[in-house]
């Protein structure tokens, strides 16, 4: 996923010379899903759509510090199968879009929500202090310190994987 | 309890290294294999915020990674040249060249890197070896 700043109005006529212009900020794996989903959410709030509006601007927008590990709040409305509901969760990661990624595997593997299931209310990130949840305010410690107990193996390589090798593997290391 | 500890089964003794702001490990899986890193930061149960010499801070999953016993003095996302600082005034490269663990490595990048000349030699180097080891044998055999 990206995230794209998208702006757009309606198609200006003789009697509206300059319509209101709006901006989106949208999640998506590239531009052209990126202003379909501008529409998508633009049509449910204005009495707008592709073909009577125009796209002014699709920008993709970066990170500003990527080098920070930050906290991220998730506001999310989703369709389950037998209604819609809105969830708060929180990430850890040092991007937006690495939280939005997060965001969509982790509703695919808790509730079996897809993709287009998913309406992103809001992401921002927030303080430490003010994180909710418990598996991401453990690691919100300036002397964090845990072994990583029982390690399961891998080779370097895929091709070095053998289906059957003389000795049990060690599982502390 | 601690004279007991070296009979016990490796399963059962207490853990000595700690994923914690300044271990450094060893990147073991993916394109970055063989590479020294340091954990800035831990992101969460799976992933660390992760800098080294010659690799760009990125987040590494904890399943890339072996840790190392070796331990620097930075603080939680530090600069990235306090990080060098601190890894000089350790000593890790030299430090790290010196255990078995890269010397092991070292060893069999310099096994699988020798050209067919050179495998003669050690093929020599090995015969000869072998051919004192038999003599010495059969002179304490004597005795």
């Amino acid at each position: 996923f990206r995230e794209y700043q998208v702006i757009g109005r309606l198609k200006p006529t003789a009697d509206i010379t300059t319509p209101t212009m709006y901006r989106m900020r949208i999640f998506a794996p590239n531009e052209v899903v990126a202003k379909s989903r501008f529409w998508y959410f633009l049509s449910k709030y204005h009495k707008m759509k592709k073909t009577t509006g125009e796209i002014l601007a699709v920008n993709e927008i970066y990170e500003k510090k990527p080098n920070v590990v930050k906290n991220y709040a998730a506001f999310v409305r989703y369709d389950s199968r037998s209604g819609t509901h809105n969830l708060y969760k929180e990430y850890r990661d040092t991007t937006r879009v690495g939280a939005v990624n997060q965001l969509y595997l982790d509703m695919a593997g808790r509730h079996r929500v897809r993709t287009r299931s998913v309406q992103i209310i809001d992401v921002k990130e927030i303080a430490s202090k003010d994180c909710r949840r418990a598996y991401v305010t453990e690691f919100h410690d300036n002397n964090i310190r845990f072994p990583l107990p029982h390690r399961v193996q891998r080779t370097s390589e895929k091709r070095y994987q053998r289906r059957f090798r003389p000795a049990r593997p060690n599982t502390t290391w | 309890f601690f004279f007991l500890l070296p009979t016990m089964p490796r399963e059962a003794r207490p853990f000595s290294k700690f994923v914690e702001i300044g271990r450094v490990c060893f990147i073991n899986y993916g394109p970055l294999y063989g590479k020294l890193c340091v954990v800035l930061d831990v992101i969460d149960n799976n992933r660390a915020w992760v800098d080294g010499p010659g690799i760009e801070r990125q987040q590494l999953n904890f399943k890339r990674i072996a840790l190392t016993k070796f331990v620097i003095d930075i603080t939680r996302g530090a600069k990235q040249k306090n990080v060098k600082k601190a890894w000089a005034d350790a000593n890790i490269d030299d430090k790290w060249a010196q255990t078995s663990w890269a010397k092991r490595l070292a060893q069999r990048e310099a096994r699988a890197s020798l050209n067919d000349f050179e495998r003669f030699q050690v093929m020599i180097a090995r015969k000869r070896r072998s051919a004192l080891v038999k003599k010495n044998v059969r002179q304490l055999k004597a005795q």
